[in-house]
């Protein structure tokens, strides 16, 4: 039973979680990838390889990444036509769930997004309302179509035979409509990713000014870790609106999260509180994040924090 | 695929919106806008983020009835009715507001209207009850085939159901470009741009009208509604629809014909209770204690 997994890659790079959706797909029938896009190489056919992927299906083409998202979704649509798979995983990024949608329609097919598991029969497990309900859906018609959270599974190697199959896609006009005529990259520094972050560092109104997120970086980079922040600080400009956990920004599932000054309002736990390990560092000891902590300290961040670093530092 | 077409019947002022639904029908053919731009902005009514949210027992629906988590237009939305506005001001034309939802969902309509928008339109039915993504793109697919459009603005998700899956469901839809994921619009002619936001910077991305657009959070600042416009919005035109009137088939709505269903649902449990401690004075070194102690370190 083939199950197609989109690989998500940015930069010829595999993102890690292409080896998670294999990984997932693995247990559920023989996981085929689909490379939709320039930059083939066999070092990406090796590494979905080594994750499981029986087949690897190549469209190493530069028009399915100079229109957005309509040519992979008629890629993927001409593959459940021709192959048959019993169902599609796709990242649950904004991207991937924009292919979901739109395979969905041309497949006339369902669509589940943000699952965190996937069991027999498709039956995906969805956290909503920001993890305060826990919901198992499946798909009743046509081919399931499921993007799935990053994070959700630990990739695990299980080498497998990676058969190339070149595949093409001839674009409609519809697919070309959108055409991207410049692509501008940001200086990111080293910091891994918010969604994908194994560890998140997160400030809120507690830090006082965007200056004092020194702190919460020095925290971060002593973990290897990404830096968020509530809805209160990015709205006080202290810090990027992109790096915003919450009901309206970003939704994380870490293994550790670790919450300083801030309360934790329901809006801000809804992206943060699948979160393996939560620790917390609030002065007000009433402060509602407390109560989904694994860990706290009630007690002033600026010293606390500081004191933190030194000593992960000092014991790595 | 289906393709927009141009709309049969206009909503109010006949003459002057049959020029513009015409254009719909462009086949992305660059134009010259004699009228302005026709923007219809797509909202919903959802429970307050800052409430309990509940699923109902019966259907594993949205419980919008729940008093103590009253229906608002979801936040997201309002960035696309102020992109609307700015469009409008720096272009003319008109902004509707197309919403598909219960008869409570005529609130949220006052409100998208009392930011300055011109009319709109409210698709409403019993049969729409438990429509899922696809369902729901084409009972609005078929409204704004009706309707007529040159842009179509959207916010990036709805905080209920968080999928952002129907910017670009529409625009597969409807055969009309996806600029999706903007956090800046500009109009020029019948061209349009985007900054498209990702994971490492943006992309531009260009297309001509008719169009589908998403906007992200913070791609402006949304204006509050001023106490005139607060009035004057309860003047302004609301166009209710049944699904007969927009050509919607009944077999393809509804929670009977859904593409996905709910199997089980459950309140998460809460997370076992942790360990609090006050600092004093080594504070950092317990939580390192911890971290290690969960091989963190």
């Amino acid at each position: 039973m083939e199950i197609l997994v989109l690989v998500d890659h940015v930069d010829n790079e595999i993102k890690k979680v292409t080896l998670e959706l294999l990984t997932l797909a693995r247990s559920l029938g023989s996981p085929a990838a689909v490379w939709a896009g320039p930059g083939w190489s066999e070092e990406a056919r090796t590494k979905l390889a080594e994750y499981g992927a029986d087949k690897v299906y190549v469209a190493d083409d530069q028009a399915i990444a100079d229109h957005v998202v309509a040519p992979t979704a008629e890629l993927l649509a001409g593959l459940v036509a021709d192959k048959a798979p019993a169902a599609v995983l796709i990242a649950s990024t904004g991207e991937g769930k924009e292919i979901a949608g739109r395979l969905a329609i041309k497949t006339d097919s369902g669509v589940l997004t943000d699952a965190v598991g996937l069991g027999e029969g498709f039956v995906a497990e969805q956290p909503i309302f920001g993890g305060g309900v826990n919901v198992r859906s499946r798909v009743v018609k046509g081919t399931p179509i499921v993007t799935v959270r990053l994070n959700s599974t630990v990739p695990a190697a299980a080498p497998a035979a990676g058969a190339e199959e070149r595949v093409s896609v001839a674009l409609s006009e519809s697919a070309r409509s959108a055409r991207v005529v410049e692509r501008v990259k940001e200086e990111k520094g080293a910091r891994p990713e918010l969604a994908e972050a194994e560890i998140v560092v997160s400030g809120g109104r507690g830090v006082g000014s965007g200056e004092n997120f020194a702190i919460i970086e020095r925290l971060a980079d002593s973990l290897g870790a990404a830096v968020g922040a509530s809805r209160a600080a990015t709205d006080e400009g202290w810090y990027p609106h992109q790096f915003q956990v919450g009901q309206t920004g970003k939704t994380v599932s870490p293994q550790l999260y670790i919450a300083v000054g801030i309360s934790g309002a329901i809006q801000h736990r809804a992206g943060m509180q699948t979160a393996k390990t939560i620790v917390v560092i609030n002065k007000d000891e009433k402060a509602p994040i407390f109560e989904i902590a694994d860990f706290g300290v009630v007690g002033d961040l600026h010293t606390v924090t500081p004191q933190l670093t030194e000593e992960i530092i000092k014991r790595k | 695929m289906e393709h927009a077409r141009p709309a049969r019947a206009p909503l109010g002022d006949g003459a002057r919106r049959g020029e513009r639904q015409a254009r719909v029908n462009t086949g992305g053919r660059r134009l010259t806008m004699k009228s302005g731009i026709n923007i219809v902005v797509c909202v919903k009514q959802v429970p307050d983020t800052a409430t309990v949210r509940k699923l109902r027992a019966e259907d594993s629906t949205i419980d919008r009835e729940d008093p103590n988590s009253s229906g608002v237009l979801n936040e997201l939305d309002e960035y696309a009715i102020e992109e609307g506005l700015r469009l409008k001001e720096a272009h003319g034309g008109e902004v509707t507001i197309l919403t598909m939802g219960p008869a409570k969902a005529a609130e949220t309509i006052r409100k998208a209207l009392a930011m300055g928008t011109d009319k709109a339109v409210h698709l409403m039915d019993p049969a729409l009850h438990g429509s899922d993504a696809v369902q729901t793109s084409y009972a609005m697919a078929q409204t704004l085939k009706k309707i007529g459009f040159d842009l179509v603005i959207l916010g990036s998700e709805s905080t209920d159901a968080r999928t952002g899956l129907l910017a670009a469901m529409l625009a597969e839809r409807l055969g009309v470009p996806q600029l999706s994921l903007a956090n800046k619009v500009v109009v020029d002619g019948s061209a349009i741009s985007i900054h498209r936001v990702t994971d490492y910077g943006y992309d531009r991305v260009e297309s001509s009208l008719p169009a589908v657009v998403s906007v992200v959070e913070k791609t402006n600042e949304p204006r509050y509604p001023r106490l005139k416009e607060i009035m004057a919005a309860k003047k302004k035109p609301v166009t209710t629809f049944g699904i007969a009137d927009v050509e919607i088939d009944p077999g393809r709505i509804g929670l009977a014909g859904a593409y996905t269903e709910v199997a089980e649902f459950a309140v998460a449990p809460p997370r076992a209770a942790g360990v609090v401690v006050k600092d004093e004075g080594d504070g950092g070194v317990k939580v390192a204690d911890f971290l290690t102690s969960k091989k963190f370190i």
